[in-house]
């Protein structure tokens, strides 16, 4: 091989080396780090781990929200019209957060089936949903559609 | 009132002129037909003036209050300023678009007038690309999403309001400054798909390119730097990167483009990366559109997404699908005939050049991995899921520090073939020195050694040094110092200033993301809290009227050392059409730390949900990509690159 070739070959064998690098760690970190989506439902029915990042969301539930007099601990449910799941939830929450607002949190499951939220997102449109919640409505036939509005339009 | 029917005939009118650019001056060109080719300035100027017309009927109908038309009733109002009335053109999906085809106007208007010295056949073949690119964007507007459609007969007497998120400086120049970047990578693709055509890839052509490529770059960087500090202030909660889709979808053709700047200057200087080069090209377009259709297409939860229909969705998706095949499908066919003009060894500057395209092309590919891993995953019906920040950060600031190390070292190398030992002589000092100073610098902010935050800040300092060193080495041998230094080039000093910019942004990412601290807390008036040697004492809210929304203004006294510091005023605004509320956060800024007030929500008693932060070095971020943005100007501003001796090379 001549000395040329052969930096070459060092070159390409360099950047192959590298991008399979790239790539174990891509998808190993990918691995760690994806969040799945829950319906009340699903959680309701114990599909869902618990002690595990999930996501869960839907449509809070009008007069569950509590709060606590001394500290900014605050717990609602949330409903796919079908099942409900608490969430429990430490901070601020968005200014979108109402009674009847379509809502993702993002916690894990404790071991009675609480979700202990971490964050609590609530979308700046009011005729945005996000659109697992809106499946998860739609899956339990249960979509409210206001008259002459539609979401997600 | 016929003004958005005007708006509607002139779009038109341009996508008529975009078909003669798009055909006429192609075939001229294949044909060698001088007078067709010529079709295409006159061409490109008529397309600009008629597309500007029917941004400005819109502007006027918003302008005008004219409620009948649907895109200005659901999204203006009038109690709202004239100037948010104005920047609302581009507050929603329709209108957007409209600034979208306007600024690719624009820009083919610019390549038009600012190439008098390309021969024709390639400024033809370019402006035929654009003409292409715009027929799309055209036909998707006129199609799916019109701006000038009416509530007739009967119309609402008042607008449903602006986005109170929208209703800020901020979305005044982001919006036009992003676009301006994603649109220009198209005159990058131009450049490629024309050189591909021609089958004339040379230096010549790099040298056209870089310009325009780096121009658009640094819209891209200012557009992105001005979205993250709208985020910072405007979203309520003191974040300036959230790893979001839409964010995702502008850092790709970032990363991208970073890549295409350096390949072109090593394409241009040594005629080596040629089909690299292209094909960066091509992809830094493909991923603008890529974005377009992520933030379009209403796939993804983001606070971007507009609420939109999959049949744009779909429109989209076969613009992308064009595009990518049929430009791919041309390098294929052309990609054998391109030749290495010249050779390069196994440590040179080409090299350690393309270690760092590398790493760009890997980072984004990973940032595209995560963003529509979802989407794939949904559409193959495995599932809902998201991928989290954890997975962005883990991959992607240890990918940027390598890169750092290499870009300090890319700096003093040579062409063609570097030797080691030179690369060491000249890099132990700044090397050592970087090790030292980062070091000092974070054991005296922060009392510790923190790993993340050291690492940050001797890389900052390694590239700062190691540029330095390169400046030392150019006017190592002139007498005059300072003669020396007018006499370097115009692109050198951009180079410098980014790479100043990426060092700033580096010290403020580390900073900001370990030392940031954060209080959320119940406050009753009267309490108070204590942290990083400010007192924040909370004094009630009083009630404030605005324009168009009635607010809950919090005062807040700052004691610093037992005076007062400041008074800041976090508002919670209620906006009356819509009924939104919105968090409007009160910043004391600094050139070493923001102080940020945020009020959350009202509970009992009279007391509010306040957050109280501290942000180290948070002004750092921004003021690194505006040393970017000015780089990039600054290198496009060179004057070689309109020298007439650009003819002599490509006729040649």
């Amino acid at each position: 091989m001549t000395p040329k070739r052969k930096q070459r070959l060092m070159l390409v064998m360099f950047i192959v080396v590298g991008v399979s690098v790239a790539v174990g760690l891509t998808l190993f970190a990918l691995n760690q780090n994806i969040n799945l989506f829950y319906s009340p439902t699903q959680i309701a029915a114990g599909e869902a781990p618990q002690d595990t990042r999930i996501r869960a969301g839907g449509m809070v539930v009008e007069g569950s929200i509590k709060r606590d007099p001394e500290s900014l601990f605050v717990s609602f449910d949330v409903t796919d019209y079908d099942k409900t799941v608490t969430v429990e939830y430490v901070g601020i929450l968005p200014d979108l957060f109402r009674e009847g607002q379509g809502i993702v949190a993002q916690g894990a499951l404790n071991e009675h089936g609480v979700l202990e939220a971490v964050e609590v997102l609530a979308k700046h449109d009011e005729n945005y949903m996000p659109p697992e919640v809106a499946e998860a409505l739609a899956k339990a036939g249960k979509m409210p559609m206001p008259e002459g509005q539609e979401f997600n339009k | 009132m016929i003004i958005p029917e005007l708006g509607e005939y002139t779009l038109i009118l341009a996508l008529c002129f975009a078909v003669l650019l798009a055909t006429v001056p192609m075939v001229g060109a294949s044909r060698g037909n001088a007078l067709w080719m010529d079709f295409a300035r006159p061409l490109s100027k008529g397309m600009f003036l008629f597309t500007l017309i029917s941004f400005l009927c819109l502007s006027w109908s918003f302008l005008d209050n004219d409620f009948s038309v649907v895109y200005v009733a659901s999204n203006s109002n009038t109690a709202l300023p004239w100037y948010y009335r104005l920047s609302a053109v581009w507050g929603g999906h329709e209108g957007s678009l409209l600034l979208w085809v306007l600024i690719l106007a624009a820009w083919t208007l610019a390549v038009a007038i600012k190439s008098r010295n390309l021969p024709q056949d390639i400024i033809a073949r370019v402006l035929a690309v654009m003409g292409w690119v715009s027929i799309g964007f055209y036909l998707f507007i006129l199609f799916t999403s019109s701006p000038f459609e009416r509530y007739l007969p009967g119309f609402p007497q008042e607008g449903a309001d602006l986005n109170p998120l929208l209703q800020d400086f901020g979305l005044i120049v982001h919006p036009p400054m992003l676009y301006m970047g994603y649109v220009g990578f198209a005159v990058s693709f131009a450049f490629a798909i024309a050189a591909l055509l021609s089958g004339r890839l040379d230096a010549a052509w790099a040298r056209w390119s870089r310009p325009w490529t780096s121009v658009a770059w640094a819209f891209l960087t200012l557009g992105i730097a001005l979205g993250s500090w709208w985020a910072y202030y405007e979203l309520g909660w003191g974040g300036w990167w959230f790893w979001d889709p839409v964010e995702n979808a502008s850092l790709m053709p970032w990363l991208v483009g970073t890549a295409l700047i350096h390949s072109l200057a090593v394409t241009e200087k040594r005629g080596v990366f040629k089909s690299w080069t292209v094909l960066l090209a091509i992809f830094a377009f493909s991923l603008s559109l890529l974005g377009t259709f992520l933030v379009r297409s209403g796939v993804l939860t983001s606070v971007h997404a507009f609420a939109s229909d999959p049949e744009r969705g779909l429109f989209i998706l076969i613009m992308l699908a064009v595009v990518i095949g049929g430009s791919l499908l041309l390098y294929a066919i052309r990609a054998g005939q391109m030749r290495s003009e010249s050779s390069f060894g196994l440590l040179s500057r080409e090299s350690l050049l393309l270690v760092n395209n590398v790493l760009l092309v890997v980072s984004c590919a990973m940032v595209l991995l995560g963003t529509i891993y979802p989407l794939i995953v949904d559409a193959l019906g495995m599932g809902k899921l998201s991928v989290g920040p954890p997975y962005f950060n883990a991959l992607f600031v240890p990918l940027m520090a390598i890169m750092l190390v290499f870009m300090g070292a890319g700096v003093v190398s040579r062409w063609k073939q570097t030797p080691m030992s030179m690369l060491v002589h000249q890099l132990w000092l700044p090397g050592l020195c970087a090790l030292v100073l980062g070091l000092a610098a974070t054991w005296l902010y922060a009392g510790e050694l923190q790993a993340w935050v050291t690492i940050g800040l001797v890389l900052a300092w390694w590239v700062v040094l190691a540029g330095g060193r390169d400046l030392y080495n150019r006017l190592r041998h002139r007498r005059e110092k300072l003669a020396g230094l007018l006499k370097q080039t115009r692109s050198y000093y951009g180079m410098v200033l980014a790479h100043l910019g990426v060092a700033v942004l580096v010290v403020g990412v580390a900073l900001v993301s370990i030392y940031s601290e954060q209080r959320d807390m119940r406050m009753q008036p009267g309490d108070s809290i204590t942290f990083r040697d400010y007192t924040f004492i909370y004094e009630g809210n009083r009630h404030v009227e605005g324009p168009n929304y009635t607010s809950d203004q919090g005062q807040i006294r700052v004691m610093l050392d037992g005076k007062t510091y400041a008074e800041m005023k976090p508002e919670k605004r209620l906006y009356t059409a819509r009924g939104n509320v919105m968090t409007e956060a009160a910043i004391d800024p600094g050139f070493t730390r923001d102080l940020y007030v945020a009020l959350g929500e009202p509970l009992e008693n009279g007391a509010w949900a306040v957050r109280v932060q501290y942000k180290p070095y948070v002004r750092w971020l921004w003021l690194g990509g505006l040393l970017m943005t000015f780089g990039g100007l600054l290198a496009a501003s060179d004057p070689r690159y309109r020298k007439r001796r650009a003819i002599a090379a490509a006729t040649s």
